[in-house]
């Protein structure tokens, strides 16, 4: 046997019982054989049992960037250089992106060890190593699967993993997110199976408000609250949309479940559906992920194939049907009311709620929109039951949370973490801390809606409320750590011009009020030296006197989300960091270095040997000097480019 | 009922109301932008936002419902910072040119600038920069203006269902525009105006001929005449501040004259001669088992809708030319022959409550031997301009009548400005021409009103026939669609692009007065009542014209001055 679909197609079994026959065939009655075939194909399907040595390779994105698609053909070619037999298996993200190329191998008999940076130049001493020697590959090994080979750590008790919960990754990295069997037979449609077999709709909502599961997206709503009003809708059609509109920059998780673990979406969206009585679902998934979306169709195929999605749904007389809509990339539609706009063809604005779409949404008719992160949470749910979901977490957060962590971190990534954990534990344990000796500064949290949170509140924990107290938001779970070299002003600049470019432009307070942020964030790094209008120094300074005033109006007046948080990275900039815009503003200085505008060109008098390259390549010939004597930068005439640093071959120029 | 409290008074109101409305009940005005009554709320500009106990931030009070025990803010130091600063905002990306523009005085922006004592430019950077769009022959669409609260847009695709334009681009860049930003002219536009009476500035405005008509009032060679449309005279008075629904008939012959026209005359002369010819071409029509139903031929943003969209049809449309186009074609012709005057000295000016008419008046086909039949259009609020200019202070001045003999008409013609008024004066004749006798009961109800399609029918000797009346261009399409199946039971279609017909045309006084409509109405109600003669046949001018001029209606004479042909645009517009 090959594929479970094979005992759908034996008609041996009803489809009631398929889902549970895959995993248990000794309780159903069928022949023995089939048991057998049963059997044998989940131990394959789990790789306990096979021949051949098993070569596991990221390909989510991610791999991908780091070049897995090369580093797949170098093993490939190798393999058939030394004619050796090996099965490649492309899976997802295994979240430690720092490490990719990230390759595993699995010998028969023995356990998954996994390797990362793997480059197509290590594959020759790799395949001999591993395949043929039938050892380690010592130099770039990162753990394995399991205990018991000598020097080597179980991959879960590396300080990456460690302080790590997956429940929502918990297959990323791991299986095939290609292969539905697999998903299977690691126990993939238990909780479908379960719920349509003895469940009422009433029980999964109630199942679902008990876990205390809050929305991933961003606001924190809590689900089963947001399930149970469309519950109570009486309406003869409604509409499950998953918003997989990923668009905060820095932020990736919903990719990666989208990539490594699309049939956990799926399943949690079937959920959902029954629960609220949805018999359509759309995933509106944005076009830039277009592995995300091959996947998602590949997914819904497969599941279509085995009676999983389509007319009555494993025998039961439930139906559900789910389309994929791409989205063209406008980060508003992540808002709801602009997402349901977007597929019913109209330009993506949001509109005022209410009425909330769980009442009139698509269409007109109730809808429930819920996020990537928050439908692949559901099975875990009804699989390990709300009470042992409600145990992680806090007191108004439960469960987990996955965070993109990038910037300056030690090791980027994908971790998903217990909530309760404090910023601090996420960034210098999981992350190990910030590389080159550098200070930390700032970790933004919840993208252009959150906050730059300093060093003095790392022992905040993430919680949805605790995150709001400090200025910053849970978000969808962009994590940007920052460090000394990072000006706050042009973290303020960068978020602001992203909003304005984002904004839908529909009402005032987001679209012209932004607008005007940003031109006030802009005046700040400017130093004005030189210019006689008198006018545009007042400017600057009137700016200043209104920005917090006109914060306040957008926060409370801008029709949606994007533009009630969009003052956000200004004011905890404000909050936190206020010293650093006086600087910027009273003594025109830029201490991280990075405000051009704001820096003087000086040589170093004591390192310069008067070579005079940099007078050569200056644009503005603002560098003077006598051969072999030290030159000099006539700040009046330099226009800061910088070329005379990157020109200088001795370090003996500096930008202060 | 749902009881909640607004600025400390309690009030009850209905559920599903929003705050505004429950507002609005006490007497509470909270300003707006973006509302339209009647229409599904936007919440795009956030002027109307209150202070609604146990909410985060601010809320639309156009779009929020009340509820039980809720509490209110209206005018909260929180709300009106709020207002304030939305204004400041708004205005900070507008060209601060009020003292050149043309709704300098009548512009909602300006009016809320000085409401909150906006004193000086807190927040400046970089405004919008676009150019005017003149492309069309009625409008202007100047979108560095425009403050993007969406109502036009909302007036073209949800009630007129043209869709010539909308947003385009995003956030600071947004802008509303025409498809692929091209002219006005090349859009599917019908150029019927309903945007710019509900344009807050003067995004949309109407292509001002007051120049060309001020050059022919100086010219001494010229003899300048004009002519009223009936729909006009019902409004005019509203610029000069008068309550609505005042009469100005008397006032406006008075104040033409003083503006120098040689002639005053009246649209409604031509109304009652078009009522004659197209009674007589349905006849004809009905008789000889030709196309059917027949649809009036008035209004010309009907008559560019269906050029545009509906080519095929055209030949159900009457081929009368529209009233102004008639009395120009015959003041140019029978009326120069008559006094002696060289038609090509006289300039017709109609004052017209339309923009789309500045666009007929210069359709080629709408000339006699090279002479356009109308010179210029004004609109009702372009003649205001002129009035002002020229120092006439409207509102003492004495009643004068028209001149003759273009100048009588009879109580039909008055209704032709409000929707169902065509059908209603034309059924009236068509009854007699048909039967010989009078119809008794003159006021036909059923097509009177504010609903978008109208019906009723008729029993001339044994033949029902059965009319309907389209009022505004957005409930067209079922109307076409039954044609076009075949499935039709209508001999008479009346159709008005604008909701209500022209007395609520593109041209008329701009200003969000709800009951503007029906006061308007009622004014040419009242006209057609006090008439001694309300039927158009009974117009002894008219009489004399056919006896002296064109013989019979629909006579070889009559069909070459008074009747048009129309071109399939469908075809223009795709090249």
């Amino acid at each position: 046997m090959n594929s479970f679909l094979e005992i759908l197609n034996s008609n041996e079994i009803d489809k009631q019982d398929f889902i549970s026959a895959c995993s248990n065939p000794n309780n159903h009655s069928i022949s023995d054989e089939l048991k057998n075939e049963i059997n044998e194909l989940n131990k394959k399907l789990k790789y306990e049992t096979h021949d051949l040595p098993l070569i596991f390779i990221g390909m989510g994105t991610c791999g991908l960037a780091s070049g897995a698609e090369k580093v797949k053909s170098a093993i490939e070619k190798e393999l058939q250089k030394l004619n050796l037999k090996a099965q490649i298996i492309p899976t997802g993200c295994i979240g430690y992106c720092a490490k990719e190329v990230i390759v595993d191998v699995k010998l028969p008999g023995n356990l998954r060890i996994s390797y990362g940076e793997i480059t197509p130049n290590d594959i020759p001493k790799f395949i001999r190593k591993t395949i043929v020697e039938q050892d380690i590959y010592r130099e770039k090994v990162l753990g394995s699967f399991g205990n018991g080979v000598e020097g080597i750590k179980n991959i879960s008790d590396l300080p990456f993993f460690r302080r790590q919960k997956k429940i929502v990754l918990e297959n990323c990295g791991i299986i095939s997110p290609l292969s539905i069997d697999e998903y299977i037979a690691n126990g993939g449609f238990k909780a479908l199976n379960k719920i349509l077999k003895s469940y009422s709709r009433k029980d999964v909502v109630d199942d679902i408000i008990k876990s205390g599961l809050r929305g991933r997206g961003g606001g924190g709503f809590p689900t089963g609250k947001k399930w149970e009003f469309a519950y109570n809708q009486n309406s003869e059609i409604k509409y499950l949309i998953c918003n997989a509109d990923e668009g905060d920059p820095g932020a990736f998780m919903d990719r990666s479940v989208l990539e490594s673990d699309p049939f956990k979406l799926i399943e949690g969206m079937i959920i959902g559906a029954y629960a609220i009585g949805a018999c359509f679902g759309y995933i509106y998934c944005r076009a830039e992920y277009p592995l995300a979306i091959a996947r998602l169709e590949n997914t819904i195929h497969l599941c279509e194939n085995y009676g999983l999605l389509g007319e009555n749904i494993l025998g039961s007389n439930f139906s559900f049907k789910i389309k994929i809509k791409k989205g063209a990339g406008a980060f508003v539609c992540g808002e709801e009311t602009a997402l349901i706009a977007s597929i019913e063809g109209k330009r993506g604005m949001p509109k005022p709620r209410p009425p909330y779409p769980v009442i009139s949404g698509l269409w007109g008719k109730p809808t429930v929109i819920n996020n990537v992160e928050t439908f692949a949470n559901i099975t875990t749910i009804i699989n390990n039951g709300s009470g042992w979901f409600s145990n992680i977490g806090t007191e108004s957060s439960k469960g987990t949370k996955v965070f993109a962590l990038s910037g300056m971190v030690e090791f980027s990534g994908l971790v998903e973490v217990p909530m309760g954990i404090t910023l601090r534990e996420v960034v210098f344990d999981i992350g190990g801390g910030i590389p080159n000796g550098r200070k930390f500064k700032a970790v933004q949290i919840g993208g252009p809606s959150g906050g730059c949170l300093p060093e003095s509140v790392l022992d905040t924990k993430v919680d949805y409320e605790s995150l709001k107290q400090v200025g910053a938001m849970m978000g969808s779970g962009g994590f940007v750590v920052m460090d000394e070299g990072t000006c706050m002003v042009d973290v303020a600049k960068f978020f602001l011009t992203f909003i304005q470019n984002e904004s839908c432009g529909k009402c005032v307070p987001c679209r012209e009020g932004t607008k005007r942020m940003l031109e006030i964030i802009e005046r700040i790094p400017i130093s004005y030296k030189g210019t006689t209008n008198k006018l545009d120094q007042l400017q600057r300074f009137k700016g200043i006197i209104h920005l917090e005033r006109l914060a306040e109006v957008i926060q409370d007046t801008s029709l949606c989300g994007l533009g009630q948080t969009a003052p956000n990275p200004v004011l905890s900039g404000l909050r936190y960091f206020k010293e650093e815009y006086e600087s910027h503003l009273f003594d025109r200085e830029c201490h991280a270095g990075v405000c051009k505008e704001l820096l003087t060109y000086k040589v170093i008098t004591d390192i310069c040997n008067g070579c005079g390259l940099c007078a050569r390549k200056c644009p503005t010939e603002a560098i003077v000097g006598e051969a072999k004597h030290p030159y000099t930068i006539v700040e009046s005439k330099c226009i800061k480019c910088g070329m005379c640093i990157e020109t200088c071959r001795f370090e003996a120029i500096e930008a202060i | 009922m749902v009881e909640l409290t607004i600025n400390n008074l309690n009030v009850k109101a209905k559920e599903g109301m929003t705050i505004l409305d429950a507002a609005k009940s006490v007497g509470i005005k909270i300003p707006t932008l973006c509302h339209l009554s009647n229409m599904m709320p936007t919440g795009a500009c956030r002027m109307c936002v209150v202070e609604v106990s146990g909410t985060r931030g601010l809320v639309p009070s156009c779009a929020y419902p009340v509820s039980n025990g809720i509490v209110v803010d209206t005018n909260s130091p929180r709300v009106r910072k709020a207002r304030k600063t939305i204004v400041e905002l708004l205005i900070e990306n507008h060209p601060q040119d009020c003292l050149v523009c043309v709704r300098n005085k009548n512009c909602e922006l300006q009016n809320f600038s000085e409401q909150y004592s906006i004193r000086e430019h807190r927040f400046s950077g970089e405004s919008k920069c676009h150019a005017i769009d003149i492309s069309s022959a009625s409008m202007e669409r100047d979108p560095a203006k425009c403050i993007l609260c969406g109502r036009c847009v909302r007036i073209c695709n949800e009630v007129q269902k043209i869709g010539a334009i909308d947003f385009t681009n995003r956030g600071f860049k947004s802008n509303v525009t025409t498809p692929y930003n091209k002219g006005l002219n090349v859009s599917d536009c019908i150029l019927c105006g309903q945007c710019i009476l509900v344009c807050p500035t003067a995004a949309l405005r109407e292509k001002s001929s007051l120049k060309e008509v001020t050059n022919a009032l100086n010219n001494k060679a010229k003899i300048p005449i004009v002519q009223i449309a009936p729909a006009v005279r019902a409004s005019l008075g509203e610029e000069y501040n008068l309550p609505l629904g005042t009469n100005v008939t008397g006032q406006l012959v008075t104040a033409l004259k003083r503006l120098g026209f040689k002639y005053v005359f009246d649209t409604n002369f031509a109304a009652d001669l078009t009522i004659i010819e197209e009674a007589a071409e349905l006849q004809n029509r009905i008789v000889n088992n030709k196309t059917m139903p027949m649809f009036t031929s008035c209004c010309p943003g009907w008559v560019k809708y269906i050029e545009q969209n509906r080519p095929n049809l055209l030949n159900h449309v009457s081929t009368c030319k529209s009233p102004h186009e008639m009395e120009g074609a015959v003041l140019k012709t029978y009326f120069a022959q008559k006094t002696g005057l060289k038609p090509e000295d006289l300039f017709v000016v109609s004052i017209m409550p339309c923009t789309v008419k500045k666009f007929e008046s210069e359709r080629p086909e709408l000339s006699e031997n090279k002479l356009m039949d109308v010179d210029e259009v004004l609109t009702t609020r372009e003649l205001v301009r002129l009035f002002k200019m020229a120092g006439i202070e409207f509102e003492d001045l004495p009643e004068s009548e028209f001149d003759n003999p273009l100048g009588e008409s009879t109580g039909a013609a008055a209704i032709f400005g409000t929707s169902g008024g065509v059908m209603e004066a034309a059924l009236r004749t068509a009854y007699f021409n048909l039967t010989g006798k009078e119809l008794e009961n003159l006021e036909l109800l059923d097509i009177r009103g504010m609903q978008g399609i109208k019906e009723s029918s008729i029993k001339i000797n044994d033949l029902v026939i059965n009319v309907a009346v389209v009022n505004g261009i957005g409930n067209i399409k079922p109307i076409l669609e039954q044609i076009e199946n075949g499935t039709s039971k209508y001999h008479f279609i009346e159709v008005m692009a604008c909701p209500g017909g022209c007395i609520n045309g593109g041209g008329q006084p701009i200003h969000q007065k709800t009951e503007k409509l029906i006061k308007r109405v009622k004014v040419l109600y009242q006209i057609d009542k006090n008439m001694q003669n309300r039927r158009s046949h009974e117009n002894e001018s008219v009489k004399k014209l056919y006896d002296e001029f064109f013989e019979k209606p629909n006579s070889h004479k009559a069909h070459e001055i008074l009747h048009t042909t129309y071109v399939d645009r469908k075809e223009i517009l795709k090249n």
